[in-house]
């Protein structure tokens, strides 16, 4: 095997390019990132690594405006995603500049996925070491959500997790996720699997959302008030829940009764 | 035929163009409008060559959003005129020189209300007030006479009025109709004066 990994454009025997996978790699070793796609709401949740202390948290941009209607986040190696965004942001601007029509959500990340696999298929280069997830609201009104990989693959979702721990969140989504939530509960949904790997709770979250509602399509940022409350509520129901499962003491009394006489 | 003025004031800038477009004796357009928005607080007016014109100023436009987007703020008026000045030199001494003179005019927080005239020569230069094409001949003078800093409103489109007049009286084209834009801290105000409403 450690034969076929050297130059990317070659194949294993078995039918692997070791570069993308070693690439996926990468990807799960960068920070959570999770989208959940609503009735008319789209969030992209974001892990913040915890801040170095001598770091100026705000310069660290992880949710990327493409265009004033599209947004993406990226789990992996930071470096790539930057060269990676401003690839998008300028074929952005240049779709608006031949076509006179803003991107499709659809068209963006098609793009971005077949940048990827380009460098995929050429020589001296390797992979970008990211995944992507990539919201938006085109003309028509509806909310997208859309992931790419360092393969160049590229699909819709309804809800999807990258970075460390995505196979445990996607899993916390496949068994929590309900078709056409409202705003607050898509909101909640993402906060929630995010909670589910990111132990320190809301400082160490970042949560952006676009809605259909808005006249202009704008991303709205969730300060840390906002997320604490969203956390507060999520506490308080996983309380409950944990309550209504408790056994009550004179239950189990009962139970002792009967299993005796 | 195209005219373009633009006159800086106490807080702020208004800039007139004309809106007919002439091709030797037909008028094919009434109401074309010769500006693009480059962003909220900044506007660029051009004439010359049709083809040119437009190509060049969408791509100045889509460029101006390209920055703030990548830098998450707007790009000020003096950026948009290195910017674009500096395009222009570029493209001077290549295969396709691109033939449009401009004005840009614009508002930002720090600097406050500027206009640049930049020639397809591509020099460029902050002016208080500036003319392009054919009207400059006819209406510097008008500028010189009436023009002092700090002007209001109301007293720098009275002299972008008296410019348009001047041409109404003494230019063989006839450029019925006007596109008239202020800019301020609040933006982009549009005013069209048509025909006779001079």
């Amino acid at each position: 095997m450690s034969g076929y990994d050297r130059a990317l454009t070659v194949f294993s025997p078995d039918g692997h390019l070791f570069q993308v996978e070693y690439a996926l790699e990468a990807v799960r070793r960068g920070t959570c990132a999770v989208g959940v796609r609503g009735k008319d709401t789209v969030v992209l949740g974001v892990e913040k690594k915890s801040a170095l202390k001598l770091q100026d948290a705000r310069t660290v941009r992880k949710v990327n405006l493409l265009d004033s209607h599209v947004c993406l986040a990226f789990a992996g190696l930071t470096a790539d995603g930057r060269v990676l965004v401003n690839k998008a942001r300028t074929e952005c601007q240049s779709h608006r500049l031949t076509v006179e029509d803003p991107v499709s959500v659809e068209y963006i990340s098609r793009h971005i996925a077949g940048v990827q696999q380009k460098y995929t298929q050429s020589g001296g280069v390797r992979p970008f070491g990211i995944s992507t997830l990539i919201m938006g609201v085109d003309s028509d009104k509806v909310p997208k959500l859309y992931s790419t990989d360092p393969s160049g693959t590229y699909a819709a979702w309804k809800a999807n997790a990258i970075g460390r721990n995505a196979k445990t969140v996607r899993e916390f989504l496949e068994k929590n996720y309900v078709a056409d939530a409202d705003h607050h509960d898509a909101l909640k949904l993402a906060v929630r699997a995010l909670l589910e790997v990111v132990q320190t709770g809301a400082k160490n979250i970042e949560i952006a959302y676009m809605t259909v509602t808005d006249a202009k399509p704008t991303v709205h940022n969730l300060d840390v008030h906002e997320i604490e409350a969203l956390v507060n509520e999520i506490e308080k129901e996983k309380e409950a829940e944990a309550e209504k499962k408790k056994p009550t003491a004179a239950g189990s009394a009962a139970n002792l009764a009967s299993a005796s006489s | 035929m195209e005219s373009l003025f633009g006159v800086v004031g106490k807080d702020f800038v208004v800039v007139a163009s004309d809106m007919s477009s002439i091709r030797s004796i037909v008028v094919l357009k009434s109401h074309e409008d010769r500006t693009r928005d480059l962003n909220s607080h900044n506007v660029l007016l051009y004439t010359g060559e049709p083809g040119d014109c437009v190509q060049f100023s969408e791509y100045i436009q889509r460029n101006v959003q390209l920055y703030s987007i990548k830098n998450d703020v707007p790009l000020n008026t003096a950026g948009c005129a290195s910017f674009t000045r500096r395009a222009l030199a570029d493209s001077l001494r290549s295969r396709g020189a691109y033939q449009t003179n401009l004005l840009i005019a614009g508002w930002d927080p720090k600097d406050g209300p500027r206009l640049y005239w930049i020639d397809y020569l591509s020099s460029g230069l902050s002016v208080p007030f500036a003319c392009q094409g054919y009207g400059g001949y006819f209406c510097y003078s008008t500028m010189d006479r009436y023009y002092h800093s700090d002007m209001t409103k109301d007293e720098a489109v009275a002299l972008i009025k008296k410019c348009i007049a001047e041409l109404k009286t003494r230019f063989v084209a006839n450029l019925p109709n006007w596109q008239i834009k202020i800019i301020d801290k609040d933006g982009i105000t549009v005013n069209v004066v048509e025909g006779s409403a001079v």
